[in-house]
C-alpha cells in the first residue's frame, strides 16, 4: 500500500530534507555526493530542501542522540504528510558502533518511524540511489533474511534408556527429545 | 569582470563535458578491495565465536542453545563493514562480499542466522575446539546473548533480576 502511495505521490519529484542527528559526517558527504553532477539525483526529481516543512522525505543520518532527540522529533512533526523517512548509514539503522554509549539512544526508529533502511558506513552513493529507487518502487529489494542450519532442532540426545537389545547387538534408537 | 569570470566558469563546465554516471540503468562495478556485506559460510564455520568477540559493533550474537547447538546471529543493522570478522576468522568462513545494494524496508532482511552443530568431546563432555583457536579468540564457557531481543549480553548474570541487562535509556523529553 505504501509503495502504491509512494509511486502516486512521489512519482514526479521527491523533496528531501537532510537531518543529521549526530553522525560523523561521513553519510552527509555521501548524500551530498548523490546530488553532485556525477550521480545527479535531480534527474529523478530528487531535490534537497532546507526546511522540513517543504520536504516529502527525511534522510536521517546518525543515531538518535540524547542531545538531538527532541530536534529530530520536531523536524519529523514539521513535515507535511504523507512523509517518508530514510535511515541512512549504520548509525541511523542500528545505532552505529557507539550504540551502547551514554549519549546514544539507539537507532533513529526509536524516535521517528522509519520506512526505508540503507545500511553501510557510509553507504555508497549508489546504495543511497538504490534505496530511493526501492522506495519509489522502481526496483525490488535484493536482500532477504538468511538462515543456515547444520542440524535440525530438536536433535535427539543420547539416553541410555533408548538402548535396545537386538540379538547380540545393542542398538540406539533415536527419540525426538532434547 | 564578473561577466568574464562567469564566462570562464561556463568554459570550464563545457570542457568537463558530461560526467553523470549511468548508475541505476547500468550496474556500477565496485573497486576490487571494496568491503560490502559480510557473508557467512556455514560449511566452514566452526563456531569459535571469534568474529563475535572482535566485532566493534557487537553485531554478531552467540547463543548456546544446549551443549551441541550454537546459534550465531549476524544482525547487519549497525555493521560498519569494517572486515574485522573476516580478518579474525581462523577458518576463513566470513567473506566481505561486494554487495552494497542492501536497502530494504524491513531491517530484519539483512539478518543471517547460523545454527551450528558443536560436536562433544567423548572424554570430557565439552565441545571440542582447537585449543590454539580457543586461546587466541578468548571464547571461554558458554554464551547467552539475547537473541530474542537482539541484544549483546555482557555477563550471564545479566539474566538475574537483581542485575538487569544494560537497559535502553529512557528518552528525556524536556
Ligand atoms: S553510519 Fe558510519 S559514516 Fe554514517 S554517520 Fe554513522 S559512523 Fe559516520
Ligand atoms: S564487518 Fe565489522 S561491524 Fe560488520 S559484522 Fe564484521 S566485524 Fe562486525
Ligand atoms: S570466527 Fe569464523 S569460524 Fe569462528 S565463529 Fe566466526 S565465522 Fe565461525
Amino acid at each position: 500500500m505504501l509503495k502504491n502511495l509512494c509511486q502516486k505521490m512521489f512519482g514526479r519529484s521527491l523533496w528531501v530534507y537532510h537531518a543529521n542527528s549526530g553522525g560523523c559526517n561521513g553519510c552527509d558527504i555521501e548524500v551530498l555526493n548523490v546530488l553532485t553532477p556525477y550521480y545527479d539525483a535531480e534527474r529523478f526529481g530528487i531535490k534537497l530542501v532546507g526546511s522540513p516543512r517543504h520536504a516529502d522525505a527525511m534522510l536521517c543520518q546518525g543515531p538518535a542522540m540524547r542531545s538531538t532527540a527532541q530536534a529530530l522529533k520536531r523536524a519529523y512533526d514539521a513535515m507535511p504528510a504523507p512523509k517518508l523517512v530514510f535511515a541512512i548509514g549504520s548509525c541511523a539503522c542500528g545505532g552505529g558502533i557507539w550504540f551502547d554509549s551514554y549519549s546514544v539512544l539507539g537507532p533513529v526508529e526509536k524516535l521517528v518511524p522509519v520506512n526505508f533502511y540503507i545500511p553501510g558506513c557510509p553507504p555508497r552513493p549508489e546504495a543511497i540511489i538504490y534505496g530511493v529507487a526501492v522506495a519509489l518502487g522502481l526496483v525490488d529489494k535484493k536482500t532477504a533474511p538468511v538462515q543456515f542450519k547444520q542440524i535440525e532442532l530438536p536433535i535427539p540426545r543420547y539416553h541410555p534408556g533408548d538402548l535396545r537389545g537386538r540379538d547380540e547387538l545393542v542398538v540406539y534408537e533415536k527419540v525426538e527429545k532434547v | 569582470m564578473s561577466v568574464l569570470s562567469k564566462l570562464k566558469e561556463a568554459l570550464v563546465c563545457l570542457k568537463a563535458g558530461r560526467v553523470t554516471l549511468p548508475y541505476p540503468a547500468q550496474a556500477m562495478p565496485v573497486p576490487e578491495k571494496f568491503r560490502g556485506r559480510p557473508i557467512f559460510d556455514v560449511a566452514k564455520c566452526t563456531g569459535c565465536g571469534g568474529c563475535a568477540n572482535n566485532c566493534p559493533a557487537r553485531e554478531i550474537l552467540v547463543f548456546d542453545v544446549c551443549q551441541e547447538v550454537r546459534v550465531l546471529q549476524y544482525l547487519g543493522r549497525r555493521c560498519a563493514y569494517c572486515g574485522r570478522c573476516a580478518d579474525v576468522c581462523p577458518e576463513k568462513a566470513v567473506t566481505m562480499s561486494h554487495e552494497f545494494e542492501n536497502a530494504t524496508n524491513a531491517i530484519g532482511d539483512i539478518k543471517q542466522r547460523i545454527e551450528l552443530f558443536m560436536s562433544t568431546c567423548q572424554r570430557c563432555g565439552r565441545c571440542f575446539k582447537e585449543p590454539t583457536t580457543l586461546d587466541q579468540l578468548k571464547m571461554k564457557g558458554y554464551r547467552f546473548d539475547d537473541v530474542a531481543h537482539e541484544r549483546w549480553v555482557f555477563r550471564s548474570k545479566a539474566y538475574l533480576d537483581s542485575e538487569p541487562v544494560v537497559d535502553d535509556i529512557k528518552i528525556e523529553w524536556e
